[in-house]
């Protein structure tokens, strides 16, 4: 283990490194939960099948954007804005993969796409605190990952299952459930004051244009574009005045 | 009642496999594009504040929609997050809180 750690051998992608990473996970395991419960319900509320919700958490195990687009579902459902939705939510992960470079730059085909497909916010956390700490064995990062794809599965299914056996009419409080995730994860995100700005267009926004295209999705993407770009622009400008800020 | 479990309804399954597209091509495309380019300062920062604002505008449309119910499960929401900043106790307050709402409306 002791070798592993020295920052200045290869990376290497070992069985031991992915037991690691399927027990590191572990405590996670216990936040993801909820969220698992919460889209089963959900799915089962917008008509899904036990089939559909477990196809849907196995090929795309993104929770939030499962939710939202969830959220967003119809009859028909319509291709476009549940798409784009998984899209939007997940542009994140599209920055996250760079950080890890040091170890994915040396894996190549499903080595590096398996790990590709199973990362997950709190995977990446886990992993970038493991690799910046000298770690060496990048299958760590594919532990983690399928533990946590491996309960996201089974907790969904047992969400739908939960919805079926009580079979909540519409507007019932349980499914209130996805709109508290949310915002328990906004709560969690909330960085200081700099967010309020951003946060407050974003609320406006995505209300009025609510207002003005009712049954559609775009209010989602209307909101995050207004407050993300005033507090990317605001940030960008506070730092090319004050360079030596 | 009998429910059809693995039912899989054609509009449904390809609003699947197109949502698992486009979530792996911001998986594994972010990390093979972003390997070669460095986005510019000012993209970073409107992209840090992404999931956020996502989230809020998300939120807070379907908060109102939903009512006092909602408003006051939200309220109890953050009320447990700040308090415990446990994300089960955050939902479960909501939850319990709108129910209440609910039976007493």
């Amino acid at each position: 283990m002791t070798g592993l750690r020295n920052a200045e051998g290869p990376v290497v992608f070992t069985r031991v490194g992915f037991v690691r990473g399927l027990r590191m996970s572990l405590p996670l395991v216990l936040g993801l939960i909820p969220f698992g419960l919460v889209a089963g319900v959900a799915g089962q509320g917008v008509g899904l099948s036990l089939g559909e919700i477990t196809f849907m958490s196995a090929a795309v195990y993104a929770g939030a954007a499962q939710l939202v687009a969830l959220g967003v579902w119809g009859h028909p459902v319509d291709l476009f804005a549940v798409t784009f939705a998984a899209f939007v939510v997940n542009l994140r992960l599209a920055l996250m993969g760079p950080v890890l470079a040091p170890w994915l730059n040396r894996l190549s085909g499903w080595r590096l796409y398996l790990s590709l497909f199973m990362m997950v916010d709190h995977s990446w956390a886990l992993s970038v605190k493991e690799m910046n700490s000298g770690y060496r064995d990048s299958a760590m990062f594919l532990g983690c990952g399928v533990s946590l794809f491996v309960f996201w599965v089974i907790t969904t299914a047992l969400g739908h299952l939960l919805g079926t056996q009580l079979q909540p009419p519409q507007g019932h409080p349980l499914f209130f459930a996805a709109l508290a995730a949310f915002i328990s994860i906004l709560v969690m995100m909330w960085r200081g004051l700099g967010d309020l700005m951003p946060w407050a267009v974003a609320g406006v926004v995505s209300v009025l244009v609510a207002q003005i295209m009712p049954g559609s999705f775009w209010y989602i993407v209307a909101g995050a574009l207004a407050g993300s770009v005033a507090g990317g622009v605001r940030d960008h400008r506070r730092t090319q005045r004050k360079p030596g800020a | 009642m009998t429910q059809d479990w693995w039912h899989f309804d054609p509009d449904n399954l390809a609003a699947i496999v197109l949502m698992a597209l486009a979530t792996f091509a911001c998986r594994a495309g972010g990390y093979v594009l972003f390997r070669q380019i460095t986005p510019s300062p000012l993209i970073r920062a409107i992209l840090s504040y992404i999931p956020g604002t996502l989230f809020v505008s998300f939120v807070i449309p379907a908060m109102l929609k939903g009512g006092l119910q909602s408003m006051v499960g939200a309220a109890a929401t953050v009320a447990a997050m700040i308090a415990t900043r446990n994300i089960s106790a955050g939902i479960g307050a909501g939850v319990l809180a709108a129910w209440a709402v609910y039976l007493f409306k």
